[in-house]
């Protein structure tokens, strides 16, 4: 490959935001000075540079938060450094939401407008927004500031909320929530707001085990987290060994808590019987389905448990290197995480030699920038490795070729967290919590019209009314109109679901879905056209675009659902009904990855219900 | 006989020299005429390659009929062995599948989804449907799709099974049904677009769809992305499956996804090199070498009356195999069979445009 780079040079901030990455350049073939004496007339790097491919993610990021967009020269310095070629440096940094090839203010908030927040009066936000700073994208006020409109962001709790990124020498990203329009323009102002940091709804009870340090331990401390109880779930592993842990865990009968519900022990016991090395281990923290923040108050609450946990499993599959895949909208989960990383690393429970047991393992912090595919597990390994997120084609599964094209165990923030806890009461023990099919306890993200929305921890077999009414029910003590299960890739039900039972299987057998573990509630006032037709813009944002059927389905369906909301009488309903199916059906079965296969589910299931919603 | 001469002799003939005293080798009865005329077999013969062991057989079930077939072979190859005529537009058989486009999709039992038959390989045991509803289903849907907004006007020969147009008929496909095409986007926006943000649909009735402007920038090809399904087969052509240029990428996201040079510059300043593999793997005509667009734009294309000229290359020694594709005399378009052991279909830009010189050469002077 000859690398061909034109264009002007990159400004010096943006070399210097570069290097800071990826360090100084080398030579005069990557974009540094050329040193004769020493380079001569041959050229170095090749390989060795390539094999930094998997950088180009936190570059784009570096240029983006420096300047607040990747002009053509930063790029083309990127491209040099890593010896990427410049259309492919395009091609990813156009793919995700969150970075910019255009001109962009330094100062920008990005606010959500997805479901939970749309109840809770987005729209007029962005309305006062518009007024009072000018049209979504555009520059205002000299440039220096802008709002965008964004996809749900984890605070559906704390809706309505958005987030801030300001550019510069010392770039922050904060969010806010809940907030109105005079919070948004007083940050833009270039106030700096902290949200206050995350607490439990159930703190103190004693029942909560996933959630007990959230909100009653100090995130920032690892000896607090010790006195707590932590760390003693990786010496037990280390004691008892790799194949026991594996032989715990899988008599758990953990299944994974990121909407596949795969049985965990399964998982590990394949990656650690690959022959082929190294073993990789992924944490996917790029929490995106909207309605879902579990795993935010997770990171951003417990911290070292995660740590502690991916440990646990990297030792118990033979993988030294780990790498946490956080979503770029988390900024507080991302420091808190950064911090434990750093603490456990300097206390030795990270690194070469962790607890003087011989065992390697260290994690690496990847941020991303803006797109739902990268939570699907074979998108987040192109992410990783600094491309664009879309899904590969299985099989061969992530167990035998994934990462980097080695045998990877994904695992998902909360699954993650049971981990300490089967090993501290044992695997057996662990699977008489919940029921036959569904063991241990579950964290559910309750928003919409109930009264105290938040993460909720029961164990598995508590129904649906349960949940909302330790969310204090519907507020001001309306009627149920519909419950969004899982999530936009979830279902829809009706108040007559209440007392279903929330495991895998009786949701299974009500075709409804657990998901991530979304309980929207939506009461007798909510708008449900205005949000199935959010549902279906998501879907058709968020496509990576791969693939023919997700990608002009899930078009095809957001025109299908306006065509119903305005009325158009260009066919009956009927025949659109059919149409929808039709459509639905296609990227269930021949769409690539998961997002495609239920971009319909929500929206078909709603308006399989003519009395939640009537299009 | 000087050392020169024989050197000559030898590389040229090894048949030993007559002449030399010492060259008794040679069969005296063997006249001189019959050894020029047929000369004996060179003595370096390039090795042949160490034999290689068949892979073995795998049994599976395709339409309810017992098949084996060697291991690895793709569902598609065993398809194809059947005689089933299998759809595929993102396959090529000189490059990676990238089984994108999902109309050669099949079920398989047991497998919760369809499964792309290009890229899926066979396992013992595996019971294949074809022609299942489901099937039927998602070929129509996902030929509707292409069909509603994508011009596949020109989407030819879905090689080698049949054209889109006699599968969207097979499948009763009617891309109308998801109503008029809208407005075309102008030159550049959808260059332009950012990822995560669209218009909302308006509820006008209107299917969206990839047309704007054809990009003409250079003279040798034009760009009709109006025409793309993004099989990604130039990307692969363009890097790593042949070219190594990498002048192309996909960029942009969902629906607004299209193929890009770096920053969306004009041909003439990217890292192109005239190649024309791209064109050559296109299938839809969305990449045309000029001279065809030019003509196809003024009626007078005229496939009935071409016809096709193999040859070898002239300007290096590698030898690349040439279809010349003459209309009227004149060289129109060069192309290279993908079953070429030298060219598997790729050719440089001097085999895929450098014909000019014949087109152009003077008139034969006259008696």
């Amino acid at each position: 490959m000859d690398l061909h780079v034109i264009g002007p040079l990159a400004s010096p901030a943006e070399r210097a935001a570069v290097d800071r990455v990826l360090g100084p350049p080398e030579s005069g073939w990557v974009g540094g000075a050329r040193r004769p004496g020493i380079e001569g007339h041959a050229a170095r790097g090749g390989h060795a540079i390539r094999a930094r491919r998997s950088q180009l993610l936190p570059a784009l990021h570096a240029v983006q938060d420096r300047i607040g967009w990747i002009s053509q020269p930063a790029l083309n310095y990127i491209s040099r450094r890593l010896a990427v070629p410049p259309a492919e440096a395009y091609g990813v940094a156009t793919f995700y939401a969150l970075y910019s090839t255009k001109p962009r203010p330094p100062l920008v908030a990005h606010v959500c407008d997805d479901i939970a927040c749309r109840i809770a009066g987005a729209e007029r936000i962005c309305e006062d927004l518009a007024r009072a700073v000018g049209p979504a994208g555009e520059a205002a006020r000299d440039g220096r500031v802008g709002w965008l409109r964004s996809p749900c962001l984890g605070l559906c709790d704390l809706a309505p909320a958005a987030m801030i990124t300001s550019a510069g020498d010392r770039p922050t990203v904060t969010s806010a929530a809940p907030v109105d329009a005079a919070g948004i323009l007083k940050r833009l102002d270039g106030t700096t707001v902290t949200r206050p940091p995350v607490t439990a709804r159930q703190a103190g009870d004693p029942s909560i085990r996933l959630l007990r340090r959230i909100g009653t331990v100090d995130p920032g401390s690892l000896d607090d987290y010790r006195a707590s109880g932590g760390y003693a779930a990786l010496a037990k592993a280390l004691d008892i060994g790799s194949e026991a842990v594996v032989a715990e865990v899988t008599g758990s009968k953990l299944m994974g808590r990121g909407g596949a519900a795969f049985p965990t022990g399964r998982k590990w016991a394949a990656v650690a019987g690959q022959p082929a090395q190294p073993h990789y281990l992924v944490c996917n923290a790029d929490e995106s389905e909207p309605g879902t923040f579990k795993d935010r108050v997770l990171l951003e609450g417990d911290p070292f448990a995660i740590v502690e946990s991916m440990t646990i499993a990297a030792f118990a599959t033979g993988s030294s290197l780990g790498y946490l895949y956080i979503r770029g909208e988390y900024p507080e989960s991302e420091a808190r995480v950064r911090q434990a990383i750093e603490a456990a690393r300097d206390a030795g429970l990270l690194g070469p030699d962790i607890l003087g047991s011989g065992v390697a393992f260290d994690i690496e912090l990847r941020r991303g920038a803006g797109a739902y595919i990268c939570g699907e597990e074979t998108a987040l390994f192109e992410s990783i490795e600094g491309k664009r997120g879309e899904p590969r084609n299985k099989p061969p599964f992530p167990v035998e070729v994934g990462l980097f094209g080695k045998p990877t165990v994904v695992n998902n923030v909360e699954t993650l967290a049971n981990i300490p806890l089967i090993l501290e009461m044992g695997g057996d023990a662990y699977a008489q919590i919940g029921t036959e099919g569904s063991t241990g306890p579950k964290l559910f993200c309750l928003s919409g019209h109930v009264e105290r929305p938040g993460v909720y921890e029961v164990e598995f077999g508590a129904t649906l009314r349960d949940l909302i009414e330790l969310a204090g029910g519907v507020s001001a003590g309306r009627d149920i109109r519909a419950i969004l299960l899982g999530g936009a890739a979830g279902v829809f039900v009706g108040p007559d679901a209440l007392d279903m039972s929330l495991t895998f299987e009786a949701t299974r057998a009500a075709a409804a879905t657990l998901g991530s573990g979304v309980i929207m509630v939506f009461d007798e006032t909510v708008d449900l056209v205005d949000t199935l037709r959010r549902i279906a813009q998501f879907f058709r944002d968020e496509s990576c675009g791969q693939c023919v059927p997700c990608r002009v389905g899930s078009v095809r369906q957001e025109e299908l659902l306006a065509r119903l909301a305005a009325g158009s009488s260009a066919r009956s309903r009927d025949e659109e009904l059919v149409l929808l199916r039709d459509i639905g059906q296609a990227m269930r079965d021949a769409s690539i990855c998961g997002l495609g296969q239920t971009a319909s589910s929500a929206i078909e299931s709603a308006l399989r219900r003519p009395e939640l919603v009537a299009l | 006989m000087s050392e020169e001469t024989r050197g000559l002799s030898m590389s040229r003939d090894p048949a030993p020299d007559p002449h030399t005293p010492h060259g008794g080798q040679a069969p005296a009865a063997q006249p001189l005429t019959e050894i020029i005329l047929r000369p004996p077999a060179r003595p370096s013969r390039p090795p042949t390659a160490p034999p290689v062991e068949a892979p073995p057989e795998v049994e599976l079930t395709i339409d309810g009929v017992a098949v084996a077939v060697p291991a690895g072979t793709t569902i598609l190859g065993a398809c194809r062995q059947q005689g089933i005529d299998t759809p595929t537009l993102c396959y090529a058989e000189n490059l990676t599948p990238v089984n994108v486009c999902r109309v050669c999709v099949v079920e398989v039992t047991g497998s919760r989804v369809l499964v792309p038959a290009c890229s899926r390989k066979v396992e013992a045991g595996m019971d294949v449907q074809t022609d299942s509803e489901r099937v039927r289903l998602s070929r129509k849907v996902v030929l509707e799709f292409l069909g509603s907004s994508v011009d596949v006007s020109l989407a030819g020969p879905a090689v080698p099974d049949g054209t889109i147009h006699s599968y969207m008929d097979r499948y009763g496909a009617d891309p109308a049904r998801y109503g008029n095409p809208a407005a075309p986007a102008t030159a550049g926006e959808r260059d332009d677009r950012t990822p995560g943000h669209h218009h909302a649909a308006e509820g006008d009735a209107t299917a969206a769809t990839v047309a704007q402007p054809t990009k003409i920038d250079n003279d040798l090809y034009v760009r009709d992305y109006s025409k793309c399904i993004l099989c990604y087969k130039c990307v692969e052509a363009c890097g790593e499956d042949a070219q190594n240029t990498f002048a192309i990428a996909v960029a942009g996201r969902g629906f607004d996804a299209r193929i890009s040079t770096e920053q969306a510059v004009p041909l003439p300043e990217s890292a192109c090199v005239y190649c024309g593999n791209c064109i050559g793997v296109c299938p839809t005509g969305a990449l045309m070498a000029k001279p065809e667009y030019d003509m196809r734009a003024a009626g007078t294309w005229d496939e009935s009356a071409q016809t096709v000229t193999s040859t070898i290359c002239p300007y290096c020694g590698v030898g690349c195999v040439l279809d010349l594709h003459v209309q009227d005399d004149r060289i129109l378009k060069v192309t290279s069979p993908l079953d070429s052991s030298v060219t598997e279909g790729h050719l440089c830009v001097k085999g895929r445009f450098g014909f000019e010189f014949v087109n152009e050469r003077p008139p034969r002077p006259q008696a």
